[in-house]
């Protein structure tokens, strides 16, 4: 029988001819934890009994959410962070150059058919080139930095194919929020995905990484993209012949299959208060009061959508144009490259001259531990992964997940809209 | 066999990790600082009322969102003996076997029970209430193991010769 994506790269990994189902034991090829996690993982690890890294090169600590620290006893994260790295004779640390999961792939910590994993549930991200990346918890990976080793059972496998052009306004934001609408926020949990078709082989992998970022919020272990001549030239590398390899089988089998057409998908948004509550962003004026939904503020950036081909889409939308005047739009690049690269090409002095507040690198509002959080009645529109109450402020600020487009349109109008 | 008996208090779908602790808490030193913020931008008051033995009841896919541990061992830490959902995130659920807290898949459960019913669980059998009995699945042999263990950091203990 044929095998899936997984099932291959759990094969180069073990050795095994694994099924779906099946209980392995898997070796790591990397991990990542963040600042958040960092004095936990710490404790655990000699709470453990360890006494050195199972292989210090190949853990990599970012600070990305508490950076810079905006509270007294963040700090403490950062100073627990350099005692273990310190203490453990670690090399790969970011202290400030932007988040965890733009920095795996871009600083090349992760290449095709690697399995990874990290302190945080978007780890799925690094499915945008072709690698088993997952989500842990942080006495998990305390036992992975003593063993290199962890247990995963063999996920089955939802094929999500997709064909055609996208129309203009339409980015994979897009794509991957009306997946989440017709899977549901646990319609794809513990499966992985995998995503074929011509409008993914066009893809940027800057696109495929939206995606892979977000299918957690379909409950996703991981979320797939073969590696191309596009991976290649992004992680700077020449594919093995292993590496080529790792696309599915013909005769693999799929416990779902879903076909779109690239034209079909429109503008939409997630709306109050759950990732799977996702419209087209027609309907959400056509059903608002007034046909009007105020908005007080947009948010372009984090792990999801603040990549170069993100900003430069808002750009392109904002040129010559300013954000409405009771709007804050707020852009924070989602690494220290992109935002150089980005004040580079002139991105940053359109966004700056519409009226953007451009921050340093971080995970910023994403997670409502940085400025811009909002209070009760409030609306604001961003482009990152989740819409959660209290999020970003209290639990009665009204959050939509949206496009870098999209989010850019309705930071000139002041309103929900799309472009 | 396992049998214990609980008072119910009862969630709906959908129950995230921010709603479980938000974000701005998590910065707190312990998880017993934690825990009293617990499911407060849904109930605020919830967490103070919680007793130990007390049981979660709540609909789909219970625990998603984030990776934060800190949401299993803060419904620990609140006394909570099981959580029985209709289906948990994965990371959420990992989590929990690795901290000791029990999750029970239920189907049926939430669809029939009213917050402050009392419900009897028989581990890897079934869950009583109000006369009907529903049937649970029992864990995986790995699961058990570490369960059995005391957690992940136990068995981790063990495997470096300290305990």
């Amino acid at each position: 029988m044929g095998k899936t994506i997984i099932q291959k790269i759990i094969k180069n990994n073990t050795g095994i001819d694994a099924k779906p189902g099946d209980i392995v034991t898997v070796n790591v090829d990397r991990v990542m934890i963040h600042d958040i996690f960092i004095p936990f993982v710490a404790s655990k690890f000699e709470e453990m009994g360890f006494t050195k890294l199972w292989d210090a090169d190949k853990v990599v600590l970012v600070y990305d959410h508490l950076v810079p620290a905006s509270q007294v006893d963040d700090t403490r994260h950062f100073k627990i962070g350099n005692e273990f790295v310190e203490k453990y004779g670690m090399k790969n640390i970011h202290r400030s150059d932007g988040i965890c999961h733009q920095l795996m792939t871009e600083a090349g910590y992760v290449k095709p058919g690697d399995i990874v994993f990290g302190t945080d549930s978007h780890t799925t991200t690094y499915g945008c080139v072709g690698a088993f990346s997952s989500g842990i918890g942080y006495t998990e990976m305390a036992s992975i930095l003593g063993t290199g080793t962890m247990w995963v059972k063999v996920p089955e496998t939802i094929k999500v194919n997709i064909t055609g052009k996208l129309p203009d306004n339409v980015m994979a934001k897009d794509i991957i929020l009306k997946l989440i609408r017709d899977l549901g926020a646990d319609g794809a949990t513990y499966k992985a995905l995998e995503f074929a078709g011509d409008t993914v082989k066009n893809m940027s992998v800057a696109s495929r990484m939206s995606m892979s970022n977000m299918a957690i919020e379909a409950g996703a272990k991981c979320a797939l993209f073969s590696p191309d001549e596009k991976t290649a030239e992004y992680c700077e590398i020449t594919l093995t012949d292993k590496e080529r390899d790792l696309v599915a089988d013909s005769d693999a089998v799929y416990c779902k299959e879903i076909n779109y057409r690239a034209e079909d998908f429109v503008p939409v948004m997630a709306c109050p208060s759950n990732v799977d509550n996702v419209k087209p962003v027609d309907e959400i004026i056509s059903n608002a009061e007034g046909g009007n939904i105020a908005v007080d503020q947009v948010f372009i950036g984090s792990c999801t959508n603040g990549r170069l081909e993100d900003l430069m889409a808002a750009a392109e939308v904002l040129k010559g144009k300013k954000v409405a005047p009771f709007v804050k739009l707020i852009v924070t690049p989602a690494s220290r490259k992109i935002y150089r690269q980005a004040a580079k090409n002139g991105t940053l002095k359109i966004l700056a001259e519409a009226g953007a507040m451009i921050t340093h690198p971080s995970c910023g509002l994403c997670c409502g531990r940085a400025g811009g959080i909002l209070t009760d009645g409030e609306v604001v529109v961003a482009t990152n992964n989740r819409n959660f109450l209290g999020r970003m402020g209290t639990s009665k600020v009204s959050i939509y997940l949206a496009s870098p487009k999209t989010a850019a349109s309705c930071a000139i109008e002041g309103r929900i809209t799309h472009a | 066999m396992d049998k214990f008996t609980g008072k119910v208090w009862v969630l709906g779908d959908d129950i995230d990790t921010d709603i479980i602790i938000p974000t701005e808490y998590l910065a707190l030193k312990t998880v017993e600082d934690m825990a009293p913020y617990a499911f407060s931008p849904l109930r605020p008051e919830l967490a103070s009322k919680i007793k130990p033995g007390d049981i979660i009841v709540a609909g789909k896919n219970f625990g998603c969102g984030s990776s934060r541990e800190q949401a299993p061992e803060i419904i620990k830490t609140l006394g909570v003996k099981c959580v029985i959902a209709k289906s948990f995130a994965r990371i959420f659920f990992r989590n929990s076997i690795n901290n000791g807290l029990l999750l029970i898949e239920s189907g049926q459960l939430h669809d029939v029970v009213t917050e402050g019913d009392k419900v009897t669980v028989t581990i890897n059998k079934c869950i009583e209430h109000n006369g009907n009995e529903y049937p649970i699945a029992a864990l995986p042999q790995n699961l058990v193991d570490i369960i059995n263990a005391g957690g992940l950091v136990k068995a981790m203990r063990k495997l470096n010769g300290l305990d």
